[in-house]
């Protein structure tokens, strides 16, 4: 069991990996052992992450070292000084934290997608791409190396696009997955190139090694280009406005049990971003102006999403608008913590005094992290209850459906449940989130809570707008011949709704166990960070 | 041979081009040629940065005595990077094929399903 844990990070990958490259030649077996054993390496995966987490989270909290390839990683120069040079993964409270993420999502898009395929020919090669995506989403979160991040980066952009343009006799799936493809690779380029000049500059690619060169020499020009670099390519990546483009399409076009698993990816590479900005760049740079720019990003993001969301007649395409506005609170929440982190340093106070004595700066990154977990539970909700309904309606279009709620009564209440949840309604989850947001942003500026606020509000009045149109109405024509969906995408959506409800009915719980260990890996974690690479091995 | 910092223009070009490409060229064909730019000029960086003037090959079997090695890091990486060059590329080709299936065009202009 301790093995089993200790290797758990190299595990999160490879298995995937490897089941991704399995699903065709068990395929040929016929389409029950390939569901069987996608849903046999879906599951085992998941408990690896949990079990990953549940180690982090019971132990000491200092972040574990995975050595790829070799027992040590350093190697001792002639000088004395000594060099990280291996592959490695590195697990702190933040990577734990966001594995839960992506474990949950995967595992129900995975079961969902099961029942999704039964009813359609083809989806072989679907599962390849989605366990792909998977493997690259948590090699992205557990890495400790700047290249491998490019790669596993990489790896969820072609899996990702493999999957919006799944359904090639969809024109618009074509047409999205084009898009989307561009801007994948040109911010995976911009991401290389930063990783090119930090090469270049210090003559490494290990994380921790990189962001102590730069905490002691200070940040030269180079680095700041290198920095401007991976703040543009990592936000285009999330789907930040005014480089969202990409988004509505690739969540709106893709299979629905996938977008939910799409919306993991845009979230690790907000990962990525946070790793950035608090342990790469975490010291020697100006803390401030970064905040800055994550913070009118941030209200962009929400507005423009928002208002976007508002105008939409296709279901799926409003939803994903919504989705695109919940990376805003993310980016708010962690760029409210940025500025007082800034403040806090500059003044000389203690970060971890600070975090004891929940500082707003502290439990705005609270909310702003544990957001993203609330939102990949609500959205992928959303997106699956969407999928039923596409399925039983036939149709995208608002305008044309009505009166599901006749026939689909089990979706139904997940869709208000899901709604509710990301528009910030007590009890459910997206409100406990929100309101730590709400609270820590009106410090620093009353403008940024009213934003929120009123983008949540209205957020509110989009989903009225969408159950109005598809559940609520006569039975039309189109709804006559519909049924609920099948057990199989019932149970999925069921266990995301339950984890909803548990966030929102217990969220001091899952803060105090979960979150709060993530925050303080970004808000003070930055020493442990870079001591347990630096500190020998 | 000594080379000064006439790759890392052309590499800054290369970049320039495709992104010039990418922005305003109106045929898929055409923006995927760009991207492919692009990323041809970030392989040429990464490879100009372990250029040492007159190195060998990093190969230590065979290798001329007291003679300067390239660093065999970014070429590793430049490996890998062309690599996943390919398989974009592919994956952008092969959406352009499609789109001109659907709706038989390349021309971005005529291609606006999704929009707003």
């Amino acid at each position: 069991m301790n093995a089993l844990a200790s290797h758990a990070p190299v595990l999160l990958v490879a298995v995937p990996l490897l089941g991704a490259f399995a699903v065709p030649l068990i395929g040929k077996l016929g389409r029950g052992a390939r569901d069987t054993f996608v849903g046999l390496i879906v599951a085992v995966t998941a408990a690896l992450a949990g079990l990953l987490a549940a180690n982090f989270f019971a132990g000491s909290g200092a972040p574990s070292v995975y050595v790829l390839g070799g027992n040590g990683f350093a190697i001792p120069l002639p000088s004395g000084m000594t060099v990280p040079i291996r592959i490695l993964f590195e697990v702190d409270g933040m990577s734990a934290f966001m594995t839960l993420i992506t474990a949950l999502v995967t595992l129900t898009g995975a079961y969902f997608s099961f029942s999704y395929w039964r009813e359609r020919s083809g989806g072989g090669m679907y599962y390849s791409l989605l366990l792909l995506l998977t493997a690259g989403i948590f090699g992205m979160e557990l890495t400790g190396d700047m290249f491998n991040f490019f790669v596993f980066l990489e790896i969820t952009s072609i899996a990702a696009c493999g999957l919006i343009g799944f359904r090639v006799w969809l024109k618009q799936s074509q047409e999205a997955g084009f898009k989307v493809m561009t801007l994948y690779t040109l911010s995976g380029l911009l991401v290389l190139l930063a990783v090119a000049l930090l090469y270049g500059q210090h003559g490494a690619l290990n994380i921790a090694y990189l962001a102590s060169q730069i905490g002691t020499l200070g940040a030269g020009i180079v680095d700041k280009v290198a920095l401007g670099l991976l703040l543009t390519g990592l936000a285009m990546k999330a789907g930040a406005v005014p480089m969202h483009m990409w988004a509505p399409d690739a969540y709106g076009e893709a299979p629905a049990p996938t977008s939910a698993v799409l919306v993991a990816n845009s979230q690790a590479s907000l990962y990525g971003l946070f790793r950035v900005l608090f342990t790469l760049f975490g010291v020697g740079v100006s803390i401030a102006t970064n905040a800055w720019i994550l913070i009118v990003l941030a209200v962009l993001t929400i507005f423009v999403g928002v208002t976007m969301a508002l105008v939409q007649s296709d279901i799926k395409r409003l939803i994903a608008f919504g989705a695109v506005s919940q990376i805003g609170y993310m980016l708010l929440g962690v760029g409210v913590g940025l500025v007082r982190r800034a403040a806090l340093l500059a003044g000389g106070g203690s970060l971890a005094d600070s975090a004891a004595g929940l500082d707003y700066g502290f439990v705005a990154m609270q909310g702003g992290i544990f957001h993203m977990l609330n939102d990949a539970a609500c959205i992928g909700l959303l997106f699956l209850t969407t999928g039923a309904v596409i399925r039983a309606s036939g149709t995208r279009d608002l305008n044309k459906m009505g009166g599901l709620a006749h026939k689909m009564k089990w979706t139904t209440i997940f869709f208000v449940i899901g709604a509710f949840a990301l528009a910030g309604v007590p009890p459910f989850n997206g409100f406990a989130s929100k309101l730590l947001i709400y609270e820590a942003s009106f410090k620093v500026s009353p403008f940024l809570s009213v934003i929120a606020i009123l983008s949540s509000i209205m957020l509110l009045a989009v989903f009225v707008k969408a159950f109005q149109g598809a559940f609520l109405g006569s039975k039309t024509g189109l709804a006559d011949n519909a049924t609920d969906a099948p057990l199989g995408m019932l149970i999925p959506m069921a266990v995301l709704a339950l984890v909803v409800i548990a966030f929102g009915l217990f969220p001091g719980f899952f803060i105090d166990t979960i979150v709060t260990p993530a925050a303080k890996a970004l808000w003070f974690g930055r020493d442990a960070y870079l001591g347990a690479v630096l500190g020998g091995g | 041979m000594n080379v000064g910092n006439f790759p890392f223009v052309i590499a800054a070009l290369l970049v320039a081009f495709g992104l010039y490409a990418l922005l305003f060229k109106r045929n898929l064909i055409k923006m995927v040629i760009g991207v492919s730019l692009v990323e041809t000029g970030v392989n040429l960086f990464l490879v100009m940065l372990g250029y040492r003037s007159g190195g060998v090959a990093p190969i230590y079997t065979y290798a001329p005595e007291a003679k300067e090695m390239v660093l065999p890091t970014p070429q590793a990486l430049t490996l890998t990077s062309i690599v996943i060059g390919l398989a974009t590329t592919a994956l952008l080709l092969s959406f352009a094929v499609f789109v001109h299936r659907h709706y038989g065009t390349l021309d971005v202009r005529k291609i606006k399903e999704l929009r707003g």
